[in-house]
C-alpha cells in the first residue's frame, strides 16, 4: 500500500508544479511541454486506480493527438518562440489568482467535509473492470445511444472546424 | 488510500486551469488552461469509478476526453480565424462587439 502512496505524491508534486507550469510559462511552447507533463501524470494516476484503459486513451489522444494539435495552433499563431515576459497575461492576474485561490479553498473545505473518512479500497477484482473488455461492453450495450451521440458529434467538429478555418 | 488525495490534486488543476482562462491573454493558452480542467475532471470521474467499483466513471472519461478533442479541433479553428482577422492570438483585442 504504502508504495501506491509515494507513486501517487511523487507523480502528484510533478502534475501540480507542471500545472503552474502551464498558466505561468512565458513561452507558449514550454507551456505546451508543461501540459505533456500534466496529461503524463493524469495518465500514471489512472494506472493507480486501475483504469488501465483510459490511461492508454488518455496517452493517445491527448498526448498523442491534442498537444500536435496545439504545437500546431502556436506554429500558424506564429507566436514568439522567445521569452515574453508579461506579454502572454492580460492585467488580470492578481484578481485571477485571488479567485483561484478562494474556489481551491472551498474545493477543499468541502471535499475534506464530505469525504474526509472515505478510503479507496483496491481488490483484484477491480484490475477486470479497468480493462479494455469491461469498458467497451459497456460504452457497447448501456451506453451506446450516447456513444452515437459523440460520433455525431465529432463528424459535426471536424465538418465545423473544416468550415471555421478555410480560406474563401 | 484516502480518495481525498485524488480529489484534492483534481481541484487543485482545475484551480490552475480557471487561473489560466482568467490571466492569460494568448488564445492558444486559454484553450491549454481549458484542457488542464476537462482533465481534471477526468482524475474525478476515474476515483469515483474506483471507489464505486463501476465501470461507468470510465466511460464518461472517455466522453469528455472525446469532447475535448472535438473542443480543441473547433476551439484552433476559432483561433486561426482570430489571428488571420485581427493579425494577432490576443484574446484582449477581440472587442467588436464592445459598445
Amino acid at each position: 500500500m504504502w508504495e501506491q502512496q509515494v507513486a501517487f505524491w511523487v507523480i502528484a508534486v510533478a502534475m501540480a508544479g507542471a500545472a503552474i507550469g502551464v498558466v505561468r510559462a512565458n513561452n507558449v511552447v514550454h507551456a505546451a511541454l508543461f501540459l505533456i507533463v500534466v496529461f503524463a501524470g493524469s495518465a500514471a494516476q489512472y494506472i493507480l486506480l486501475l483504469a488501465e484503459f483510459v490511461a492508454w486513451v488518455q496517452v493517445l489522444i491527448y498526448i498523442g493527438a491534442i498537444i500536435v494539435l496545439f504545437l500546431f495552433g502556436v506554429m500558424l499563431t506564429r507566436a514568439p518562440m522567445r521569452e515574453e515576459r508579461g506579454k502572454l497575461d492580460n492585467s488580470q492576474r492578481l484578481a485571477s489568482a485571488v479567485v483561484a485561490l478562494f474556489l481551491f479553498g472551498v474545493l477543499a473545505v468541502f471535499l475534506i467535509d464530505a469525504f474526509g473518512g472515505t478510503e479507496l479500497r483496491f481488490r483484484d477484482s477491480m484490475v477486470e473492470v479497468g480493462s479494455a473488455a469491461s469498458v467497451g461492453d459497456s460504452i457497447f450495450r448501456q451506453f451506446v445511444i450516447p456513444f452515437e451521440v459523440v460520433s455525431m458529434l465529432l463528424l459535426a467538429a471536424l465538418v465545423g472546424a473544416v468550415a471555421l478555418a478555410r480560406r474563401d | 488510500m484516502p480518495i481525498n488525495y485524488f480529489l484534492i490534486l483534481s481541484a487543485f488543476l482545475f484551480c490552475a486551469g480557471a487561473y489560466g482562462v482568467l490571466a492569460r491573454r494568448n488564445s492558444v493558452l486559454v484553450l491549454m488552461s481549458v484542457e488542464l480542467m476537462l482533465n481534471a475532471v477526468n482524475i474525478n470521474l476515474i476515483a469515483f469509478s474506483a471507489q464505486a467499483q463501476d465501470v461507468a466513471g470510465q466511460v464518461f472519461a472517455l466522453f469528455v476526453i472525446t469532447i475535448a478533442a472535438a473542443e480543441v479541433g473547433i476551439g484552433l479553428a476559432i483561433v486561426l480565424l482570430i489571428y488571420r482577422n485581427l493579425r494577432s492570438p490576443d484574446l484582449d483585442r477581440v472587442e467588436q462587439l464592445k459598445g
